[in-house]
């Protein structure tokens, strides 16, 4: 395992591993102002520069082992599988990173190239926090100013993460314009960054978006893949018959799926937030619910209505609750070589409730839907099956709505909980807190 | 690129021949933009009509899009406004015949995920049916527009892609190369608005763009006075205002008085193109 190092083998790759972008058959691209083109490509330069040399290799992995834990555990859930047909569910525990999911892989590799590329400042927009968080950590770990868009609506859903935002050093900028989400956020830091683009890096948070970051970050991200195929093999002694992974932006499935991709007989499975179920419209499936479009600089499958306006997306998880997805995804689904299926906001908790009650791990809301996907999986292929599960966040950000949603807290608590809320009570049900 | 007919389809003035006329007084062309829908369909047809009465040589029509990143918060409030009315592309076509017929040139202002959506080919063909010069396209850039310059040229249509001060001499030849009409300056790195001062490195931006072989380049974001647009005029060969405009709309009691201020405004900047 120790060998394994984020990305370092990528120019090696062939085949559907292979694609670099900036397209991935019809999807991918730049739809970007003129003004961000010379930006982007110094990012593309020095992301390939970057990728072959050593000492920038070795300072990620030296991060990676030193200060946010890699490799993750892949453990076994026995107790959980037996609600699974009996087939072996392997969970790789991206939950356990430091920051608390996947998202510190690629901030730190984005961060050393910011600091690589002379820039001083970073930029992110965040949905629940995760990737806010992330990033202000790799600010404050490599001494970089930090600005943090949240739609003014997640500011108050989390109102925990921006909190731990700014202890960190970040300034956070509600987005007070559009849905006031994530979309909003992106929006924002667009903005900000036409503007402030010689001294101030977009470390955007997922495989979305213009040419090269859907590349970068996948890149940055692959290193869940390595590991987890390595230790299934270690582990199993052959590769699983499928890999689950939750998919809004899509970087934690892109991680643990690029390095299966040419592993034909193993089966790919994203699973995407189908909210109150994709027939109601109230969802986040930009694959197996919306339709071939252009959204945030890229081609690919949008949630959009018959004029091209992005429409509102819908889900209990804020980190999936995105109406884009990544380019890369759409070319798997198009292509047949990954399957996408909806997961609702009910199956996801009660995966979410199953989890904490037979293995003792609270996952994020987000990575419940691919436990969700991994139950049905497991009973298809029955006791001789091997799912591999990439376990992409923690839950402590979620127990607050969890308890609502289980109804473990009482209305005295409620009422309490509310008072103590930085602003007033948000509007019901929409994303990940009430 | 630019060199190319300023004719266009019979009965439809281009942006090209609009500012060709303006040089041929030795002035600047004064180019207009208002987003359609705001404060509805009706108001932004009189508006711009308004405009063009008082000096205007180019209306640039704004299809309203739902994340508009290349925009500031004057234009964002005012496009949000007009989506939240249900604004539609055929409402935008509605205007840009409506506006045309006063022999104005038009062009329409777009994000490109609307029109991706609505196709292309039929896009274009419908444009040059409502009258259109062509499409300004803030977001899509010549290496992405293949489709696009296919049906552009099909249809007789301007496309004016935008350059910024970042783009590289490469990048600005290419532009300049795949542009028909005028080429786009951005004035500065940054989203639409009223600033204080006019981007320093404008007229730099400029001569760099003839030098990479522009024949018409106007220069927008950012200007609002008279004194600005005088300033641009200098150099440039069109001045084009947009937030100012809107902000005039936005801050009026009623439509009526909106639509008076945004032509005093007009007036006002029409004299600015006329001092260079």
């Amino acid at each position: 395992m120790s060998a394994v190092r984020a990305s370092s083998d990528w120019p090696a790759v062939g085949g559907l591993a292979g694609e670099r972008g900036p397209y991935f058959g019809d999807f991918g691209g730049r739809f970007v102002p003129e003004a961000l083109v010379a930006a982007l490509d110094e990012i593309d330069a020095a992301h390939r520069e970057a990728m072959a040399d050593p000492a920038f290799l070795a300072e990620l992995d030296h991060l990676h082992r030193t200060y946010s834990g890699r490799p993750s555990l892949l453990t076994e859930a026995r107790r959980f599988a037996e609600h699974a047909g009996g087939a072996r569910i392997l969970l790789k525990r991206e939950d356990l990173n430091h920051t608390g999911s996947h998202k510190i892989n690629n901030v730190l590799g984005q961060a050393l190239l910011t600091r690589r590329m002379g820039k001083t400042r970073v930029i992110a927009e965040t949905g629940a926090g995760q990737h806010g968080v992330a990033t202000a950590t790799a600010a404050a770990l490599l001494g970089l100013e930090c600005t943090i868009y949240m739609g003014e609506e997640d500011t108050r859903r989390q109102a925990l993460n921006v909190a731990r935002m700014r202890l960190l050093g970040a300034e956070v900028v509600p987005v007070t314009i559009g849905s006031r989400t994530l979309k909003d956020a992106v929006n924002e830091a667009f903005r900000d960054w036409v503007a402030s683009v010689e001294t101030t890096h977009y470390l955007f948070g997922t495989v979305a978006g213009p040419h090269p970051f859907p590349v970068l970050v996948r890149d940055l991200q692959r290193i869940v893949g390595l590991e987890a195929r390595q230790q299934v093999l270690d582990l199993v002694g052959r590769l699983p018959d499928a890999v689950c992974a939750c998919v809004g932006g899509g970087s934690n499935a892109i991680g643990i799926f690029h390095a299966f991709l040419e592993d034909p007989d193993v089966r790919l499975l994203g699973l995407e937030a189908g909210g109150d179920g994709v027939d109601t419209g109230r969802h986040a499936a930009s694959i197996t619910g919306g339709g071939s479009g252009v959204f945030q600089g890229s081609r690919s499958f949008v949630l959009q209505d018959e004029d091209g306006q992005t429409l509102e997306s819908h889900s209990i998880s804020a980190g999936l609750d995105y109406p884009g997805v990544g380019p890369e995804h759409a070319w798997l689904a198009a292509s047949g070589r990954a399957q996408y299926r909806p997961v609702t906001d009910a199956d996801a908790m009660e995966a979410f409730r199953l989890l904490c009650r037979t293995e003792g791990i609270i996952p994020a809301i987000e990575s419940s839907h691919a436990l969700a996907g991994a139950l049905v999986l497991g009973r298809e292929l029955g006791p001789e099956g091997v799912v591999l599960v990439s376990l992409s966040g923690r839950g402590d950000k979620d127990v607050d709505t969890a308890a609502r949603w289980f109804g473990l807290v009482s209305d005295a608590d409620l009422v309490a909980s509310e008072a103590a809320r930085v602003a007033e009570t948000p509007s019901q049900t929409e994303g990940s807190g009430w | 690129m630019v060199s190319a007919s300023t004719a266009g389809r019979t009965g439809t003035r281009t942006s090209a021949a609009a500012v060709d006329a303006a040089r041929a007084e030795g002035r600047a062309a004064l180019v207009a933009y208002l987003p359609v829908g705001f404060p509805d369909v009706e108001g932004s047809i009189e508006a711009a009509k308004a405009l063009v009465d008082s000096g205007a040589d180019v209306v640039e029509l704004g299809l309203p899009y739902s994340d508009p990143t290349m925009d500031g918060p004057v234009i964002q409030r005012a496009v949000d406004a007009a989506l939240a009315a249900r604004t539609r592309p055929a409402d935008v076509l509605r205007a840009v015949e409506a506006v045309a017929a006063t022999g104005a040139a038009v062009l329409v202002m777009t994000y490109w995920p609307p029109v991706d959506r609505y196709g292309v080919s039929r896009f274009a063909a419908d444009l040059a049916g409502a009258g259109a010069a062509g499409l300004i396209t803030p977001d899509l850039i010549p290496d992405e527009a293949a489709e696009w310059i296919r049906a552009s040229d099909e249809h007789d249509l301007e496309r004016v892609f935008l350059v910024a001060p970042s783009s590289t001499p490469a990048r600005l030849r290419s532009t300049a190369e795949a542009c028909r009409g005028f080429v786009y300056a951005a004035s500065l790195m940054g989203v639409t608005g009223a600033r204080a001062t006019v981007g320093a490195g404008a007229r730099g931006l400029v001569e760099r763009t003839r030098a990479a072989g522009a024949e018409r380049v106007c220069v927008g974001l950012g200007v609002s006075t008279a004194e600005q647009t005088a300033e641009v005029a200098a150099y440039a060969d069109g001045v084009i205002v947009g937030s100012a405009f809107v902000r005039c709309l936005l801050e009026a009691e009623d439509r009526a008085s909106g639509v008076r201020r945004a032509a005093a405004l007009a007036a006002d900047l029409a004299a600015g193109v006329r001092q260079r």
